[in-house]
């Protein structure tokens, strides 16, 4: 026999005010597709309905063809990047409600080749994250004997922090008007994360860094537009660290 | 293969609206920028036609007399003071000076790089060159 509470509950959700919105999708396979082809689908939502949600109810039911890449839909893993009515945004963290929109146009990421519909391929921002030697680097450890942990105090720490918290989701690189016309360009994640080591200090790799960042194609096409600050889900500022970076090479901050 | 970068290129820098007043600064400066260097090969082009004679000069002068060429000047007056008040800004966030500090990010996330001193010198900037075009009209169209 079915529980009456549970009956009760699901005719409460379905008489909830859902309403409907057009999710128009970005289709492209680059292996055999010229352009990018938009497909609408009708899908209805809650108050707390994501995009990300969205997008996987229109796989489920309506288009099983669509890409997308997702993992743990909290804005920590960085998969579900992609352009959400013309500004990056993480699908897992953008309500529809909150888009105040009844079309919801969704795209791949711009500034990254295209997997497959709104796939990007994440790899170059992977190999400048790793020019920047995002590790600490000096010739002691804290692991070898007759050493400590080395200890900081919280003011030390909040020198840093902020930027430690990048998930490398894309989207700084994405929004960025420098990203958008130059390949080059080292873009504001791997930037960011050259400050958030020459803050730390722990770090005796500063002057290393400095050298990889004083390029023609490094921090000097960073024009401070601010936009990747905009975008940053999780509250890093690269914007910010970018220009004390800056402060470094100038020789305005030690 | 070459794969296509999916680069918003020019254009996306065409649409400066979805991203507040800092990225309409960013075009402002870009275009300002552009526009004072075109006047500057004008205004050697211009004041070179002094090497053909008077005449020349002179001819070349009675273009910025006219109702375009006072409209032109106006745009570079406005152009000029924007570039140079909004440059003095970016000169020192550039330094890491007025970009805020770095702090642990709390929901909402609000940028401190964005702060309200850099709004402010971006609308000023944006007012004095509105002020300056405005003096420079009633100049130039005064009498």
């Amino acid at each position: 026999m079915t529980d009456p509470q549970i009956v009760e509950e699901q005719s409460s959700a379905e008489s909830s005010s859902s309403k409907t919105v057009t999710l128009r999708m970005a289709k492209f396979n680059p292996e055999h597709d010229s352009g990018t082809q938009f497909v609408n689908f009708q899908v209805s939502y809650e108050r707390w309905t994501t995009v990300l949600d969205a997008i996987l109810d229109v796989k489920k039911h309506l288009d099983h063809s669509v890409a997308v890449r997702y993992s743990c839909r909290q804005a920590s893993c960085g998969s579900c990047g992609m352009k959400i009515n013309g500004r990056p945004r993480l699908a897992c963290f953008t309500k529809i409600s909150e888009l105040n929109s009844d079309v919801i146009t969704v795209e791949p990421m711009n500034n990254y080749p295209i997997v497959r519909d709104l796939v990007v391929d994440l790899e170059r921002m992977f190999d400048t994250h790793k020019e920047m030697k995002p590790f600490i680097i000096r010739e002691d450890s804290e692991i070898t004997t007759n050493t400590k942990e080395f200890l900081q105090t919280p003011e030390q720490v909040e020198e840093y922090i902020q930027f430690a918290n990048c998930i490398k989701c894309g989207l700084c690189n994405s929004a960025c008007p420098t990203m958008a016309t130059d390949s080059s360009f080292l873009g504001p994640q791997a930037l960011t994360q050259a400050y958030r080591y020459v803050a730390d200090n722990r770090d005796k790799g500063k002057n290393e860094r400095l050298k990889i960042i004083d390029d023609s194609h490094g921090i000097w096409r960073c024009h401070f537009a601010g936009s990747c600050s905009q975008v940053c889900p999780k509250g890093v500022d690269p914007a910010m660290g970018i220009q004390m970076l800056r402060g470094h090479l100038l020789g305005f901050k030690k | 293969m070459k794969r296509n970068e999916n680069k918003e290129g020019i254009k996306g820098m065409a649409n400066p609206g979805r991203y507040g007043i800092e990225r309409v600064s960013y075009w402002l400066m870009r275009i300002t920028g552009l526009g004072l260097l075109a006047y500057f090969i004008g205004h050697i082009y211009e004041t070179s036609s002094i090497l053909s004679g008077k005449a020349a000069w002179d001819s070349m002068l009675e273009l910025t007399q006219t109702t375009q060429g006072h409209v032109f000047l106006t745009l570079v007056i406005g152009m000029c003071v924007f570039h140079t008040a909004n440059g003095m800004r970016l000169m020192f966030a550039h330094g890491g000076i007025g970009v805020g500090k770095p702090t642990r990010p709390d929901y909402p996330y609000l940028p401190n790089s964005q702060n309200m001193k850099n709004k402010l010198c971006i609308y000023a900037s944006i007012g004095i060159a509105a002020l300056a075009m405005m003096y420079g009209l009633s100049v130039l169209f005064g009498e």
